[in-house]
């Protein structure tokens, strides 16, 4: 099968204006008559499903949280890009454009990212219409920052906590329109189930978190808003909830699942310190702004940070990249740190951390600066470490953090399953092989406020569907199939906790699926990940009934399916035959210990199929064309 | 440097709304205090679960003291000992061996109890609905830096839209009173120019939307800018105040 991006004509900068005068538009009338499912409300779920009701859809939206105010957008710290140039500095669309596509290792389309970048300025004119309080500068005019892969200030942030005020944004419009009475919303809900009728999305099934029933809901189109899977990992900065699950679920009904390898492994993370340890906790990368990392150059220095004289510190990055330092992208930092540490030169308890360094910050631009423009994050750091980083240098190591791979989808945001939309972190589209810092949330905003109120509606006129209730057969399987696998859960009665076997399947990956991955390691890696399912369905302890509040139930399904999605990500990286972005295979590196690409054969989006429990997934190849940039390979230096 | 202590628990549990609930005792041993408070819960579910009992409902989700999710009475304070610290992010170290800890939902008419530790906060998204936004669509905004806001009033907005829902204001109120969250929303937009022209109505209905749903009225106890995990300050109680009396008084928009 081929696959269709369905890219518009034209040069690349009237691609989306183009496309949104072409696409058929839906009669205000009738827009009512239309149901959508939004399955998520993040940054990308809470903004698509307010967007669709102020234009008349009726909305039904649901997230496993208690309040749509929780989705795990709401800790996102460091900022939201965008190509406004309000400082001067020499940024553009293109400019912002281009980043992104080399920060991506140029495993992105082109028209995507351009639309992304066109559209980034319209996001931060809505949020502060919104009342979204950002930072500003004495004149009254917004802040900038700068983040990592970039050399312009084109971060707009709110103290360490962006994320929270996005969300917020997005969570404020969400409610008003449930006032208006278009938005319904189903909190604690759980999606278990993709229905797929005639081959269309056309409905979820869901467990209802407090009460235990499986409910049905039928709808002219999903939006899955689901964020992303970096807790296959176990640790990851991920919030407890977030799951494969409902991704998963829709690839075993049809979607295609695209680069599952493409995971992120985030450089600045509080380091791990005992094996009860639940998660880790992200240190927002614009402390590289003014941070300085380091370790000794000695291998074994055990000395205190403060008794380590200058001239026996390393500052790796500067040196190794004078041009970026200490702002390279997350993948460079990340293998860099993990090359200091396995050099024997990693500091702290456990040799696996190395220094964030504000001395000099605090010391140019004395203290208060710095608690203004961090002090959130000191703190918070403070309270986990009992450690405070104004005397002494923080320290940090790279954890699971984010996923550029997710669910396939055209240029309209639409998988190859008709009918089913997929946004945010969910999807695959904008970031290639690395996302740089601060474009996550542009890209959730950018899909959820301008991209799908356009494409939903040359969908919804454009193609015809059956009338579907939830009476309708397909549901009905649904159901059962989602009853029969907690009741097969409920019933393992075994003798290890979820969380046990879920913290086995963690250090698997992370060990030959992280920073760095080989063949060899891959190889073990399946078969690993095979036996610890076999065990998994064998000796897991589910404990407490269905009917019920159950907390212990709603972990063993997710991990369940991290347990098959886990085999995917590794087949996707075994056959990747090359090094992009965050996908690092030691075969595969330059002289200069970089990644590695290799044009001629993988310059396409792998997009794998569902086949069957037994039977090995298909690969798909959307071929990636450039035709205004020149895939060159990445240099910070 | 890793250490550990032991611990006893006194935690409420209750299988749902419609029974009674209890405290039941429980002992940790061994927790580190590097933990923070939650890992500690994990602990003790993991030995729970293992025991064949049913391990202790409690929400949670970012653990970084950001999503509002968690939250408990522990020894009769809101989210802990620690000043400004959520309960996700309060380490063992604040406990000694030996301790004994009581830990119980939130109570307050408003919030009834899901199971255990878990609680209904949904009303507090029912006061966002009544007026928690500024009425713009997607599409219309004007250029982000025209309207030139000063650094002072952005901080003072940014202050009060720090809160992040968890109810511990709620729950630590005499009067269960959601005052403090109430005027945290209403504060943070009429302080800023976008927010001015809806002011008076929002106010009103807000203010309206939390009596009818059964929160109490403020006595001026403080008790919630002490127990707030976010240093929300009541100041913001006082300008909700002083925004819902200038509605009043404008009788047109009643
Ligand atoms: C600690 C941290 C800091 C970050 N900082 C930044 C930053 O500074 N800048 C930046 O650009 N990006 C940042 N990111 C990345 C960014 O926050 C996320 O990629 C982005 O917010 C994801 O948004 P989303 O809407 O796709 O998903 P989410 O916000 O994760 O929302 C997912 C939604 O789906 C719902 N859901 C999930 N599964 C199910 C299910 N099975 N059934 C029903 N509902 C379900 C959830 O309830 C939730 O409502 C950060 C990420 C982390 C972890
Ligand atoms: S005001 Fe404080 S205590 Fe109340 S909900 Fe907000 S953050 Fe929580
Ligand atoms: S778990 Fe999110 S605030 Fe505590």
């Amino acid at each position: 099968m081929q696959l269709d991006a369905k890219i518009p004509s034209g040069p690349l900068s009237d691609k989306w204006d183009k496309h949104r005068f072409e696409l058929k538009l839906v009669n205000p009338a009738n827009k009512r008559k239309y149901n959508i499912i939004v399955v998520g409300t993040g940054l990308a779920g809470g903004s698509a499903a307010a967007s669709l009701a102020e234009l008349g859809y009726y909305v039904k939206n649901f997230c496993v949280q208690d309040s749509p105010r929780r989705a795990h957008s709401i800790a996102a710290q460091g900022g939201i890009n965008a190509a406004k140039n309000y400082q001067n500095d020499g940024d553009s669309i293109w400019r912002l454009f281009y980043d992104t596509i080399k920060g991506g290792d140029f495993r992105a389309r082109e028209a995507n990212v351009h639309r992304l970048a066109q559209v980034s300025n319209h996001i931060i004119d809505h949020c502060v219409a919104q009342g979204i309080p950002f930072a500003r500068e004495y004149g009254g005019l917004l802040s900038n920052r700068s983040f990592g892969g970039a050399q312009v200030s084109r971060t707009f942030y709110a103290r360490g906590q962006t994320g929270q005020q996005l969300l917020l944004g997005a969570y404020s419009a969400l409610m008003r329109q449930v006032a208006a009475g278009l938005v319904t919303l189903f909190p604690r809900r759980e999606m278990l189930d993709l229905v797929v009728i005639n081959g269309q999305a056309r409905g979820i099934v869901v467990r209802n978190m407090i009460t235990g029933e499986i409910e049905s809901h039928a709808a002219d189109a999903v939006v899955m808003c689901t964020g992303g899977y970096a807790n296959v990992f176990y640790l990851s900065t991920n919030a407890m909830a977030s799951n494969v699950s409902a991704t998963f679920r829709a690839y075993k009904k049809g979607a295609f699942f695209a680069n599952p390898c493409y995971t992120q492994i985030h450089p600045t993370c509080i380091p791990v310190h005992g094996t009860y340890q639940s998660k880790l906790t992200l240190m927002s990368e614009s402390l590289r702004n003014d941070g300085r990392v380091w370790v000794p150059k000695t291998p074994g220095d055990k000395r205190p940070p403060n008794q380590i004289p200058e001239s026996e510190r390393d500052y790796y990055l500067e040196n190794k990249y004078p041009s970026f330092g200490n702002l390279v992208p997350r993948d460079v930092a990340s293998r860099n740190a993990k090359a200091q540490c396995d050099l024997g030169k990693g500091v702290g308890e456990t040799g696996f951390a190395v220094y964030l360094d504000f001395k000099d910050a605090i010391k140019r631009d004395g203290k208060d600066v710095i608690a203004q423009k961090y002090g959130n994050l000191f703190q918070m750091y403070e309270k986990i470490t009992a450690s405070n980083p104004y005397e002494a240098p923080m320290m940090i190591y790279p954890a699971s953090h984010y996923v550029m791979g997710g669910l396939w989808v055209d240029y309209n945001l639409m998988s190859n399953l008709p009918g089913l939309f997929v946004m945010g972190e969910a999807n695959f589209s904008d970031h290639g092989a690395n996302r740089l810092g601060a474009s996550a949330l542009m890209q959730g905003l950018a899909d959820g406020y301008f991209v799908i109120p356009y494409t939903i509606g040359g969908y919804l006129v454009g193609m015809d569907r059956p009338e579907v209730t939830t009476d309708h057969p397909a549901f009905k399987d649904a159901v059962h199939y989602v009853t029969e696998r907690i009741n097969k859960l409920l019933s393992i009665n075994g003798k290890r906790t979820v969380d046990d076997i879920h913290r086995q399947l963690g250090h698997i990956l992370w060990e030959y699926c992280g920073m760095s991955r080989s063949e060899e390691g891959l190889l073990k890696a399946r078969k690993l990940i095979q036996e610890l399912r076999g065990e998994f369905w064998e000796n897991a302890l589910v404990p407490g009934s269905s009917e019920d509040f159950n907390q212990s139930l709603e972990r063993a399904g997710r991990v369940a399916d991290f347990l098959e999605f886990a085999e995917l990500l590794v087949i996707d990286a075994f056959e990747r035959k090359e090094s992009c972005g965050a996908h690092f295979n030691d075969a595969y590196q330059t002289e200069e210990n970089e990644a590695k690409r290799d044009d001629e054969n993988f310059c396409h989006v792998a997009a794998w199929e569902y086949k069957g429990d037994d039977t090995a997934p298909e690969l798909h190849k959307e071929p990636l064309v450039f035709e205004n940039v020149e895939l060159t390979q990445r240099s910070y230096k | 440097m890793t250490k550990n202590i032991d611990i006893t628990l006194k935690i409420w549990r209750q299988k749902n709304a419609d029974v009674k609930g209890g405290f039941e005792t429980y002992h940790a041993s061994n927790i580190s205090i590097d933990m923070s408070f939650l890992e500690m819960i994990d602990v003790v579910n993991e030995q729970l679960t293992l025991d064949g009992k049913d391990p202790i409902a409690f929400d949670h989700d970012c653990r970084e003291g950001i999503c509002g999710m968690c939250g408990a009475v522990v020894n009769g304070r809101a989210h802990g000992p620690e000043k400004g610290t959520t309960l996700c992010q309060l380490h063992m170290r604040h406990f000694s061996s030996g301790d004994t800890i009581v830990i119980e939902p939130w109570r307050a008419k408003a919030f009834p109890i899901i199971k255990d530790l878990a609680v209904d906060r949904s009303a507090f998204d029912q006061i966002i609905v009544a007026g928690g936004y500024i009425s713009v669509n997607t599409g219309g905004a004007p250029d982000a830096n025209a309207i030139p806001i000063s650094q002072e009033i952005a901080e003072k907005a940014m202050d009060a839209a720090a809160c992040i829902g968890c109810g511990a204001c709620v729950a630590s109120c005499p009067n269960a009173s959601a005052m403090l969250f109430t005027g945290a929303k209403i504060s943070q937009f009429a302080l800023l120019p976008q927010g001015r022209p809806e002011a008076a109505l929002r106010a009103l209905a807000m203010v309206r939307k939390m009596d009818e749903l059964c929160f109490g009225n403020c006595g001026n106890e403080r008790e919630c800018e002490v127990e707030c995990p976010k240093e929300i300050s009541i100041s913001n109680i006082a300008r909700m105040n002083r925004e819902f009396f200038k509605a009043g008084l404008g009788s047109a928009v009643m």
